[in-house]
């Protein structure tokens, strides 16, 4: 397997509950630890939670199945016709290891705005332990910090960076913040809550360069107005690219992922799998866990030799605390032709609920503030059954309307007013 | 004993034990004229209690009365003089053309100019003057005098006469004059009651007071009760008569047939004290109990029992009001009633006797200053050549109008055809209380010059008007009141009035002066140096007449309290009975069985039920609210016994129509229509609909009740009957709805905004607009339309309820493609403004927790479900019952089902401690508990 991250060590982990004896297994992994939960970082970062606190599977673990570890081992290289593949260690260690079914998981790399300053000192991306570290070090010595892109993943670098006592900017290009799973007035209650916590915002601005001061380090970012901003550390959170490279080098179907069919096969050589971030299946790389565990279910099962998994895509959604504030987004929540809108805002209560429907049917989500139907509307939505019955009070949540329902069917009406208690 | 020996323990400007100044006035609303002690402070009215000393009600008062204070705050009040250049009226809309505010001097100098012009032109009975019983006798006097003896015409005519005209007339067809021979304190000594047409505990509760503290003093005491409805009143009667509309001359007569079948009258007395017996006797043959039952729609052995109650008595005391007067024969109604006691000689004699209450504070006064088309000062009548020549020697001048006057609703229908050019409107809101609305805002729409002099700028006549001309209210302004038992009252000023108004009388002096300059007479006739003065010309007046209160001046009335009149020259005290040595007030002394009060021919209602219009309109009072609600409407407190308008059908009625309860139905007729809400009550017998009268285009979208009624009146004392009228209900068919609340910062913001809202209710087919709340004040408004209204309509209505803004206080909540945009204002952990367009369920309930300053928190994520009842552990919005203490129906629902009886709830709760009345209705809720365990045994 190439890649030690959350869905390669998930795929693993089903594989060896199907067939723990059916193979033998290698792991390459760049960074030099054991399996860790990615998502955890941001409560590192803010200094919620330690590094031990996070490890999904350590050392022992490896052990324990059996599986042969390679960490801090980049595979540079993939021999499809003699089915090996090449891994440089930091020190300049090669390691090379045979297969008879390789599994691609190299997830995906932070996109680096391509902008005069980039390699500055104090310039970093925001993706694993080492970025955390680089950042936690640089709250205790500097005072300003940019991130740039106002995705959950700069959100809650900015969230942590506050926390550690930063005066955080964050400079998004886009009209709102996190566009792509809030619309714009959910967008609008977040930032305002997220401002009342001391964070500012920068929308619609788009990054022209970064200077250097005396030192050598970042500590300007001029926009492309000409405004500018100090800036002592900069965070690029403004997306990430499926890490692909290693899969072109061996001349597999690439478009902006590693297409994979249902299986989770690529589709240029059926002995390599590619599963996370990394591939691109009907078209959609996915960068939410929800869909990478559903891809290591399939593509495990497909390992074990059950040949009955089929992966058809995943309906995503997001439920998220970003940085305290629930947030919640699942399917086509921005609505739009043919779509209607039932909406809530509290804005001083600090809610939004916004839910799409489509011919009668649940579509979309989108919530702030008061998340907890979130799961019930996921529900919704993937089963894709009519909501017109309850349409009226389909917003009002899970129990209210299914009460509600009930009372309307004759059921106890004092029962079904309790529930709203 | 005569109740005026009483005295007067608290002199005016007495101090109570808080070093308040109190003053001893009268209350403004219904003709019982309890006496209210009033407290002032800073120019404003701050309280009022119940008069100990007065004795129409010895320091009782009801929810309206305890409420004076309130209802007597800044709000919809009429400031400053206000001229219309031109006018502007389109059909029969009101006009937009706004009014300038002119001073006195340009606003008197006007309306003298214009009706001089007019009555050159036209002659003097192209003008008319429609007043008020609500005028104070002063008032009265000085507009009757501007009539009679300047203008020289008979057009003036007061809203007593769609209220007290035909007991008048049948007191003057059967006594010979209009004297109401008995006294409150008869209620005490009769050991029979029979009320017929009125609702005392809603509509005279202090009245009631007095009879429930009878039948508690003497159990033997019975009480029959002749209404179409089963209400208030009629729960507590022993016997209640659910007669058919209209058909009360019929009972009277088969009683008065039992009495005369069964031996039940008094020979003697109808030898001796009556004439014109026999004629009567001759007639009755048909009108046997068997022979009216079906017109009746009793069972004949009521109608006997009736009889036997009334004929058996050792003391019978009748007391009727509207249900009697409000008809087309109204003045049969009233004889026929009089014969049962002029038959069994009950009357003349302490305990017996008919007794009309009267509905307005004044009623009684303008009827003794003739301040009516048909009469003259002092009880005279205009159709009587020695009464006019007596009267124009004493004003001095050389003859009186011997045409006859129009009275109210011809006065208006003259106003339509041009006959009348000019009306002057004092004190009351005939487009709001005449029936036929469409033909009376017609007449208004396009009359010449229309004068308004009222005390509030927000009624629906104030819209017609060219002059208006603010009035002194209650507590502003001071004279003298005539309640039902011919007492004379002060009413006091406590506080200046507000803006430039002035007392109406000095309005009407001031105006009579530049009349006659105009029209070349003697402006010292209108010269008085204060209301003493006008008082004291009128008491000489009345000299020698039945109603002599020469005796009478402001003096004696300060000195010795309220008198009953006759008082004249030289008398001590007043007289509580009229007639005790059995001589009446006609030209032989006797008594008169009248013809008018014979077995009538004519149709029993107005007009027929038919198949296209199969309801009876009934109307009546309601507990908490007065006449037009130009001021009870203004207190939040008084709507909450009655929260809205509605209008109410058996449940029979409801099913088999294919109606709903709570549904909007729209009442229709020729003459009009109307939209409400729909409500059943197995009180109101099947085939008829009733609606409370108060409610107008002041609340509503249509002109209310009166949009329907019908103008045919009584042809003896053309009074309207306002009571019947035919009607289709049908489904209204309005899905769209909405609604809006917001809490005011102070009533007079309240009032400011019910004023701002008040003309946009005509632009829908529904609309209601009202207030709740006790400390708080909360206005609400609720609209349906055929369809989708105007998204500009819903924000400027949004802008009014401060639901519009688009700020961070304000939640939403949207469903465009279900119509559905609901808003709400939250301030701290509080609602306090709301909007729900498309679906309104739990408006109820939401408007209840704004009044009531429900915390937010456990409401927030409930605000805009259709939910309508509110979740658990939230309070429901709730009738109140009583009011002084604020006290809903759960509540008492919930104390009587842990066991509590009357006692146990006024301890528990309080309620029915105060002022009263409340009892019937509590007395009621705990018969219904005790009948439970009964039923289900059964």
């Amino acid at each position: 397997m190439v890649g030690n991250g959350m869905a390669g060590v998930k795929t693993l982990e089903e594989l060896l509950k199907h067939a723990p004896e059916r193979y033998d297994i290698t792991v390459f992994g760049a960074e030099p630890h054991g399996n860790y939960n990615r998502i955890m970082l941001s409560p590192v970062l803010a200094g919620e939670m330690s590094l031990p606190d996070i490890m999904l599977n350590d050392l022992a673990w490896y052990r324990r199945h059996g599986l042969m570890l390679h960490a801090g081992h980049t595979v540079t290289a993939i021999d499809r016709v003699r089915r090996r593949v090449r891994a440089e260690g930091k020190d300049g260690e090669v390691v090379e290891a045979a297969y008879d079914r390789l599994l691609l998981a190299t997830g995906s790399t932070p996109f680096m705005l391509p902008v005069p300053g980039r390699d500055l000192p104090g310039v970093i991306a925001y993706r694993d332990i080492a970025d955390t570290e680089a950042m936690i070090a640089a709250a205790r010595r500097h005072r300003h910090a940019v991130v740039i892109g106002a995705g959950l993943l700069g959100l809650e670098a900015a969230n942590g960076l506050a926390l550690r006592g930063m005066d955080v900017t964050v400079v998004h290009i886009g009209g709102w913040i996190m566009e792509r799973q809030l619309d714009l007035p959910a967008a609008r209650l977040l930032q305002a809550t997220l401002e009342s916590r001391g964070l500012k915002f920068r929308l619609g601005a788009h990054t022209g360069e970064l200077l250097a001061g005396a030192d050598g380090r970042v500590a300007r970012l001029r926009l492309k107005d000409g405004g500018e901003l100090p800036a002592d550390l900069v965070v690029m959170a403004a997306g990430i690219r499926p890490n692909t490279a290693l899969a072109e080098a061996a001349r597999l179907r690439c478009e902006r992922g590693v297409v994979v069919s249902d299986t989770l096969q690529t589709v240029t050589d059926p002995r390599i799998y590619a599963v996370g971030e990394c591939a691109s299946h009907r078209g959609v790389a996915y960068g939410l866990v929800a869909p990478l565990f559903e891809q290591a279910r399939v593509c495990a099962n497909h390992l074990a030799g059950f040949g009955i998994g089929c992966y058809q895509g995943s309906v995503t959604s997001t439920k998220l605390k970003v940085t305290g504030v629930d947030v919640f987004s699942a399917g086509d929540f921005m609505g739009g032709e043919g779509c209607e809108e039932v909406v809530l805002h509290d804005r001083a209560g600090g809610v939004y609920k916004k839910l799409v429907l489509k011919n009668g049917r649940l579509a979309g989500a989108v919530m702030v503030g008061d998340t907890a139907d979130g799961a019930w509307y996921f529900r919704l939505l993937r089963e894709g059954g009519s909501v017109a019955a309850m349409r009226d009070h389909l917003l009002f949540g899970q129990q209210f309307a299914e009460s509600q329902r009930a009372a309307a069917g004759g059921l106890d009406r004092a029962a079904a007013e309790a529930l709203c208690a | 004993m005569d109740m005026s020996e009483a005295g007067r323990a608290t002199p005016a400007g007495g101090e109570n034990g808080k070093g308040r100044s109190e003053q001893a006035t009268v209350c403004c609303y219904c003709g019982t004229g309890c006496g209210v002690l009033a407290s002032a402070e800073g120019g404003r009215i701050t309280a009022v209690r119940g008069d100990p000393a007065h004795p129409a009600n010895f320091g009782r008062l009801c929810t309206k009365g305890s409420t004076l204070h309130l209802a007597a705050a800044p709000g919809g009040r009429a400031l400053y003089p206000k001229l219309r250049d031109a006018r502007a009226i389109v059909g029969i809309t009101a006009a937009t053309t706004p009014r300038r505010r002119v001073g006195w001097d340009a606003a008197l100098d006007t309306a003298a100019e214009r009706f001089a012009d007019i009555i050159r032109r036209h002659g003097p009975d192209a003008v008319a003057f429609y007043i008020s019983g609500q005028l104070l006798t002063e008032d009265y006097y000085v507009f009757n005098k501007l009539a009679r003896a300047l203008v020289g015409t008979n057009n003036i005519d007061s809203n007593s006469r769609l209220c007290m005209s035909s007991a008048v007339s049948g007191y003057k067809a059967t006594l010979g004059a209009d004297s109401v021979p008995t006294c409150y304190e008869d209620i005490a000594l009769a050991d029979h009651l029979l009320i017929a047409g009125a609702n005392p505990a809603w509509a005279h509760p202090i009245v009631f007071r007095r009879i429930e503290d009878a039948r508690r003093a003497n159990p033997d005491v019975s009480l029959t009760v002749v209404d179409p409805r089963r209400t208030e009143t009629a729960e507590l009667a022993d016997l209640h008569l659910q007669i058919a509309p209209g058909s009360d001359v019929l009972l009277y007569n088969a009683m008065l047939h039992v009495l005369l079948a069964e031996g039940l009258v008094d020979q003697d007395f109808i030898r001796d004290h009556t004439s014109g017996f026999e004629a009567l006797q001759a007639q009755l043959g048909s009108c046997t109990p068997g022979e009216v039952a079906a017109a009746c729609g009793l069972p004949a052995a009521q109608i006997v029992e009736a009889a036997r109650r009334f004929g058996r008595a050792r003391a019978a005391l009748s007391l009727w009001c509207q249900g009697l007067n409000q008809s087309h024969h109204g003045t049969a109604n009233n004889a026929a009633l009089i014969h049962l006691h002029l038959a069994s000689g009950h009357i003349a004699r302490p305990g017996a006797g008919p007794f009309s209450l009267t509905g307005q504070p004044n009623a009684m006064g303008g009827r003794e200053v003739g301040a009516l088309a048909t009469l003259l000062p002092g009880h005279r009548n205009v159709d009587d050549a020695a009464d006019r020549a007596e009267l124009a020697r004493l004003w001095n001048i050389p003859a009186l109008p011997a045409a006859p006057g129009l009275a109210a609703v011809q006065l208006f229908e003259a106003l339509a055809a041009g006959r009348v050019k000019a009306v002057w409107i004092a004190c009351t809101n005939p487009a709001q209380s005449l029936p036929d609305q469409a033909r009376v805002r017609a007449a208004l729409a396009q009359a010449e010059f229309v004068v308004l002099q009222e005390a509030f700028a927000d009624t629906e006549t104030a819209a017609y008007a060219d002059l208006l001309l603010p009035a002194a209210s209650w507590g502003e302004k001071s004279g003298t009141v005539t309640n039902s038992e011919r007492r004379v009252s002060r009413v006091r000023a406590l506080v200046p009035p507000p803006g430039e108004a002035r007392p109406d009388w000095v309005i009407v002096a001031d105006f009579a002066r530049r009349l006659a300059t105009r029209l070349g007479r003697d402006a010292a006739a209108f010269d008085w140096r204060d209301e003493a003065a006008v008082f004291a010309e009128h008491a000489s007046l009345t000299a020698g007449r039945d109603c002599d209160m020469s005796g009478l001046s402001h003096a004696v009335l300060e000195r010795d309290g309220p008198q009953q009149w006759p008082f004249p020259a030289g008398a001590q005290r007043g007289t509580a009975r009229l007639f005790q040595d059995k001589r009446f007030a006609t030209a032989d002394g006797r008594a008169r069985f009248a013809p008018i009060g014979f077995p009538v021919a004519h149709a029993l209602l107005p007009e027929p039920v038919d198949a296209r219009h199969p309801f009876v309109l009934t109307t009546g009072r309601l507990r908490d609210h007065w006449h037009g609600m130009s001021r009870t409407g203004k207190v939040a407190a008084l709507w909450g016994h009655t929260p809205r308008a509605e209008v109410v059908l058996n449940p029979a009625n409801i099913a088999a129509h294919g109606l709903e309860v709570g549904e909007l139905v729209r009442i229709a007729n020729p003459r009009g229509e109307l939209v409400l809400p729909l409500a059943a009550d197995t009180g109101i017998a099947a085939g008829q609909a009733w609606i409370p009268m108060h409610w107008g285009s002041a609340s509503l979208a249509q002109p209310g009740a009166n949009a329907l009624t019908s103008p045919a009146v009584d042809p003896a004392s053309r009074q309207p009957a306002l009571k019947q009228a035919a009607v289709a209900i049908k489904p209204a068919r309005l899905p769209w709805r909405a609604a809006w609340a917001r809490l005011a910062d102070s009533p007079a913001a309240a009032c400011a905004l019910l004023e701002n809202l008040r003309p946009r209710l005509a632009g829908f087919a529904y609309a209601a607009l009202s207030l709740t709340g006790r400390e708080r004040n909360v206005v609400l408004l609720e609209i349906a339309a055929e369809a989708t209204v105007d998204a500009a309509v819903i924000a400027a209505l949004d802008a009014a309820f401060d639901c519009g803004a688009d700020d961070a206080q304000v939640m939403t909540f949207d469903d465009a493609a279900r119509g559905i945009a609901k808003r709400a204002r939250v301030a701290g952990d509080a609602l306090v403004a709301l909007r729900l367009v498309g679906e309104v369920q739990a408006f109820g309930w939401l408007a209840a927790a704004i009044a009531q300053a429900e915390s937010l928190a456990p409401l927030r994520r409930w605000l805009f479900a259709p939910l309508a009842q509110p979740p658990s552990g939230l309070a429901a919005a709730e009738r109140t019952v009583c009011n002084c203490f604020g006290v809903g129906e759960g509540r008492i629902r919930a104390c009587l089902a842990s066991g509590a009886g009357l006692e146990g709830l006024q301890q528990e709760l309080k309620c029915g401690t105060a002022c009263g009345s409340c009892l019937p209705e509590l007395r009621r809720m705990v018969a219904e508990v005790g009948r439970e365990p009964a039923t289900a045994a059964a």
